[in-house]
């Protein structure tokens, strides 16, 4: 009787141990591939497909090394930048996301309840999406800064203009997903569009919305980062990335150490979704995507 | 049941064309009256689900005409009159079993205290007391169908309209769920139009059997079920039951005109 919490305790931490043992293995197979790599084609001088030496492939250590060392002599270990530039660039991404996520939402609800707007606009959404980011982002930017709109708020417009995509198409998908029958159900109550909409469409659009917000998130960042370039901001980490390229030769490792920081940003944001889904869905095991 | 009752369904001549041309329905005259259990049997391709569908008021007539208390099948539907169960539970993942059963209350604006109160009655009815907060897909195949039941019946509809709501049980789930409906028929007083692919069941539940034929569908045959009430397993054992059973075999069979009774069998489940 009395080992029967312990069984129980057992169940959850065994498994959450063997997780923590594969992130850990899995980094060190990473770690090891990075670095045997590296010493293969330094001690046979193999040069195809490129040359391989410090400044192409640094030591993980030196990367990590770099965290800790001052950018500038006696300025502060190049971290704190980082992680302000970070925290920067997270606002440009999240606020981006949001106002994508949404827009993206209500687009799909628009869609999914008139057929006509559905044929005449979803083309120019696909379309939308044709058009590089890059060529979008100095007409956002200068356009909307002559209208005296701040920097960071116009790349999170181009964070936005990546997130809606994913979502509107998900969720018009998913708001037309719940079975027919669930129709036929909801229509023998006599109930209305709205109430349709609000009990039986968007609760079988969430699994769709989640897994739309997890591509969305990695893109929100993706389109902050690009976003600063041609905007010119220089405080948030794709202004790092600018900066560094051209230090590249002299100090490889800051611009490694600034790749690791985008990742973990990214890696942020969609944990986050993940953390959220986890909260909000009650779905059977095998509906959560 | 009374002759001289004024029906809750009365159907006039429907028939209705699908738009790629094929006849579902033709000609179908019923008439239901109050507190009948009138069961639709006929083999796959029969429209005996669009009739129940035209009577619902999800699929409109192509002619003819239908009444549901004297009023349009419409108004009927927009004065929730109908209770619906379809062959799977059709339950709402994302709400427990006790937001599934008051649905239709919340719908019909009821407050929660009122809301919580039928849900415990109505699960109750149909013995899920205990369930309130699991979730849909943690229960067995026949105990979403009894919340699906529980749902239908939770506003009192005047008509409870069944699609094959046991076809996807297994046999003993079936009969057990067959005796639960009788119950809750004789307790709740409501009319139930019910379709089925299963001789013995629509015999055993019956008050009467409508037969129908495929291709276009029509109503081959009405045969009033004279098994004495209440029913229970003993009635399984009646002799009156199998004669019964046969009647409604052969009147499929005939309704399958030039085909013999042999090629009729498969489409309807054996004994």
């Amino acid at each position: 009787m009395s080992d029967v919490p312990v069984e129980a305790r057992r169940a959850r931490i065994v498994p959450a141990l063997g997780r923590l043992a594969t992130y850990v293995l899995v980094i060190a197979v990473l770690w090891g591939a990075w670095e045997g790599y590296k010493w293969l084609w330094e001690t046979t001088g193999w040069t195809w497909p490129f040359l391989v030496d410090d400044t192409t492939m640094p030591h993980i250590h030196d990367i990590l090394d770099a965290f800790r060392q001052p950018v500038t002599t006696g300025g502060p270990a190049l971290i704190h930048p980082l992680l302000d530039a970070a925290w920067f660039t997270a606002k440009e991404a999240l606020a981006g996301f949001v106002l994508g996520a949404v827009i993206g939402f209500v687009l799909a609800v628009l869609l999914v309840h008139s057929r006509l707007l559905e044929r005449g606009l979803l083309p120019w959404v696909v379309g939308s999406q044709t058009v590089p980011i890059l060529a979008i982002a100095p007409m956002v930017v200068i356009g909307l800064g002559s209208k005296g709109v701040e920097g960071w708020k116009a790349v999170a417009i181009l964070a936005a203009y990546l997130t809606f995509f994913p979502v509107a198409i998900n969720s018009l998908r998913g708001l037309q997903s719940a079975d027919p029958r669930a129709f036929e159900l909801m229509d023998s109550y006599a109930s209305g569009r709205w109430s349709v909409l609000w009990r039986l469409r968007v609760p079988a659009s969430l699994p769709y919305l989640f897994t739309a917000l997890k591509i969305s998130a990695t893109a929100a960042v993706i389109g902050a980062i690009i976003g600063e370039t041609p905007a010119s901001i220089q405080d948030g980490l794709g202004g790092a990335i600018v900066n560094f390229n051209q230090y590249y030769s002299l100090q490889p490792t800051a611009l490694w150490a600034t790749n690791i920081v985008c990742a973990a940003l990214g890696l942020v944001l969609f944990g986050l979704v993940a953390l959220a889904e986890r909260l909000l869905l009650h779905r059977a095991p095998e509906h959560v995507a | 049941m009374t002759a001289d009752a004024p029906s809750v369904v009365s159907i006039e001549r429907v028939v209705k064309t699908f738009r790629t041309g094929v006849t579902a329905l033709l000609d179908i005259d019923l008439e239901v009256a109050p507190g009948e259990f009138v069961s639709l049997i006929g083999p796959s391709g029969c429209g005996k689900s669009t009739l129940l569908r035209i009577i619902g008021d999800l699929v409109s007539p192509t002619s003819g005409t239908i009444s549901v208390h004297g009023k349009t099948a419409h108004q009927a539907r927009l004065d929730h009159d109908y209770g619906i169960v379809f062959q799977d539970a059709v339950l709402f993942d994302w709400r427990t079993v006790a937001r599934n059963v008051s649905l239709p209350l919340e719908l019909l604006g009821w407050d929660r205290a009122r809301r919580r109160r039928r849900v415990a009655e109505l699960l109750e009815l149909v013995e899920l007391t205990g369930f309130e907060s699991s979730r849909p897909w943690q229960l067995s195949g026949g105990m979403q169908q009894r919340v699906s039941i529980a749902r239908a019946l939770s506003f009192d509809p005047a008509l409870l309209l069944m699609d094959e709501p046991f076809g996807a049980l297994d046999e003993m789930t079936r009969e057990r769920l067959n005796l639960e409906l009788l119950r809750i028929w004789e307790k709740a007083g409501s009319t139930i139009v019910f379709v089925t692919h299963s001789i013995p069941e629509a015999v055993f539940l019956s008050t009467r059997v409508v037969v129908m034929s495929a291709r276009p569908g029509r109503i081959s045959d009405v045969i009033e079920i004279d098994l004495p009430q209440p029913r229970g397993t003993a009635t399984h054992e009646d002799p009156r039951f199998f004669e019964l059973v046969t009647t409604v075999r052969e009147a499929l069979a005939v309704g399958h005109g030039d085909r013999s009774v042999r090629d009729a069998a498969p489409a309807v489940e054996e004994l």
